[in-house]
């Protein structure tokens, strides 16, 4: 009996899709390794720390909910980073689009020097976001930044954009539109494939050029359009060198993204716990938010093929 | 404009498009969009290239001041004569007797940036090749899965990434900023196999008769006719290490091992009032290499781009 069970793993080890599929998964063995160490296991991790008080120094403490509780209490600062970081997404990121799809429109329609001028758009977008910081701070410097200076020419009395309570956060706004080069190039990329056939017969039925974009264009990118939204989301919730450098969350936290917030408490409080508990409660929204994305996608993006 | 109406053309309409079209016979098409709707578009690309270009223009402005120049209202905007010694002073000051210069933290970039590039062009292209050209249950979900990491951002892991890091006693050495790098970033494997599955599957089953293992295909036939993608990834991943930060910051304890950008951190913060001439200075130096690699590698970055493309 044991012979012919044995005979039969050998055959199953020998059938060709078998060993195939061995193969596959081996090719694809360090993903599933990584995934386990540095993505899945660090997520369940940081649910178990968010149960203890830990500051890697004594043991840890198991406290039950209370890092969780604690988050909500009126003098933490998770609650107000939070609103501070979805004002900026909620603003942000569609002002973005809008300027990307803006972009890409023009440099779509019949120009001269197209490269040259796609390639002076997309230039912001390789530097880092320290090196940014760094220059944006200059450019917004009440006294000798280039910005109040122009405004000075038109008589325009410029505002201390990053020490005023109510301008910092628009000033990041701002300054983010500087990097728009991803989407635009996705945007153009969208507007290249559009089939030239329909735009003819709109033509045609002498519709107007604002009638066409938004009956025509904009169904037509709608999947750009989406995909540029939720990457754009995900990387605007974690904005952190930004404020990190030019603002330190100020002021009075007008700046305080939730991103800067749990690396406070990480790395500077070393509270592991408190700072698991953030950024559980971060993965679940983001994770709700996407799939409340996609989930509404269905009802305003048009695929082509369906 | 008019409003729209489909369907029933009036007269008028109809007398409006043979009009129309009479124009653009005699006048070609370039004349029909209107010799006005041409200057604005000219006008706004002028103007907005302008926008862009300004803070880098302020920059190099700024880094090329004397500290008198510097403060002068209204500003100067051709600093004469030009100071460029802010440039030699940022290459040979060092922040302290333990820190880098600017050249040594650009070392230090170069050897994350380079072992951090190998290793995921390398991994990334082993899992994209399984996901793009072989059959194995799972597959699917596998996939998905990968896609949904891209959607985690890196500040829900890192606190237990630290605490791995720190277990394994790793922490202030360059290896946590590599080693992950091994095991294939989403991003690059999704490119990676949208590129794969371009190449005619018959390459492979011809290999397969000729009795080439899965191995060979991989190494001889894929990667050789893939060297687009990868350069695409290769030109991403090096903005990408050249550019971080968080991480750097979080593992690296010991000044003498900083990275280029937490340099510029701290160079401005060395002064009690911040030097902007130098700083400015700093920053036109670490921000060039990715500037040139740019301009140079423009369509790929493009490519990159288009390949991720818009499809589900």
């Amino acid at each position: 009996m044991s012979a012919i069970s044995g005979n039969k793993i050998k055959s199953f080890f020998r059938s060709a899709r078998t060993r195939n599929a061995l193969t596959a998964y081996l090719f694809i063995s360090p993903w599933v390794i990584g995934f386990l160490f540095f993505m899945g296991g660090p997520i369940i991790a940081s649910l178990v720390l968010s149960f203890f008080r830990w500051d890697l120094l004594s043991p840890p403490q198991f406290i039950g909910l209370a890092n969780f509780t604690n988050l909500f209490k009126k003098t933490d600062l998770f609650v107000p980073s939070m609103i501070v970081t979805f004002k900026y997404v909620i603003i942000a990121v569609p002002a973005s689009q809008i300027l990307a799809l803006g972009l890409a429109l023009l440099l779509n329609q019949k120009v001269r020097f197209r490269g040259f001028f796609r390639t002076i758009f997309y230039l912001p977008s390789v530097v880092s976001g320290v090196a940014a910081s760094v220059i944006w701070m200059w450019l917004y410097d009440a006294q000798y930044g280039v910005i109040d200076n122009l405004l000075k020419l038109v008589g325009i009395t410029g505002p201390n954009w990053l020490f005023s309570k109510d301008l910092a956060l628009w000033s990041l706004i701002i300054m983010s539109l500087w990097s728009v080069g991803v989407p635009m190039v996705v945007y153009l990329a969208a507007l290249q494939n559009l089939p030239q056939e329909l735009y003819e017969a709109a033509e045609l039925d002498n519709a107007g050029g604002w009638t066409t974009f938004w009956n025509l264009t904009v169904p037509l990118i709608s999947p750009a359009i989406l995909f540029n939204l939720v990457i754009g989301t995900i990387f605007g919730i974690q904005t952190f060198a930004q404020p990190y450098l030019m603002t330190n969350g100020g002021p009075v936290n007008s700046t305080m993204f939730v991103g800067l917030h749990l690396y406070e408490v990480g790395f500077h409080y070393l509270q592991m716990g408190g700072g698991s508990a953030i950024a559980w409660i971060l993965f679940v929204i983001i994770t709700v938010l996407t799939v409340l994305q996609l989930r509404l996608a269905n009802r305003w993006v048009y695929y082509e093929s369906q | 404009m008019s409003p729209p109406s489909h369907g029933t053309a009036s007269k008028q309409q109809r007398a409006q498009v043979s009009r129309d079209r009479l124009h653009a016979i005699l006048f070609g098409n370039r004349f029909r969009t209107g010799i006005f709707k041409q200057i604005l578009i000219y006008l706004l690309l002028i103007i907005l290239s302008a926008l862009f270009l300004l803070p880098f223009y302020w920059m190099v402005n700024t880094s090329l001041k004397t500290p008198d120049q510097l403060f002068a209202i209204p500003p100067v905007w051709f600093p004469h004569p030009s100071a460029w010694d802010n440039y030699v002073h940022v290459m040979t000051i060092s922040l302290g007797p333990q820190y880098p210069t600017v050249l040594r933290s650009a070392l230090n970039t170069l050897i994350i940036t380079i072992n951090g590039l190998i290793a995921t062009l390398f991994s990334s292209s082993l899992v994209a090749y399984a996901f793009a050209r072989m059959e194995f249950p799972g597959k699917k979900i596998l996939f998905l899965g990968i896609l949904g990491t891209l959607m985690v951002p890196f500040s829900v892991i890192m606190i237990p990434q630290f605490i791995l890091w720190k277990q394994v006693n790793w922490l202030d050495t360059y290896w946590p900023l590599i080693i992950p790098q091994w095991f294939g970033g989403a991003w690059n494997i999704f490119l990676m196999r949208q590129f794969f599955m371009t190449i005619p599957k018959e390459y492979d089953e011809a290999a397969l008769m000729e009795g080439g293992s899965r191995w060979d295909i991989y190494w001889r036939i894929i990667l050789p006719l893939s060297r687009p993608v990868m350069a695409a990834v290769a030109v991403f991943a090096f903005v990408f290490f050249w550019n971080d930060f968080l991480n750097p910051l979080i593992i690296l304890v010991t000044p003498i091992k900083f990275t280029l950008t937490m340099f510029l951190v701290n160079f401005g913060m060395m002064y009690q009032y911040i030097q902007w001439q130098l700083w400015m200075a700093a920053s036109v130096i670490i921000i060039l290499p990715c500037l040139i690699l740019f301009f140079f590698t423009q369509n790929l970055f493009l490519s990159g781009i288009n390949i991720t493309g818009v499809r589900k």
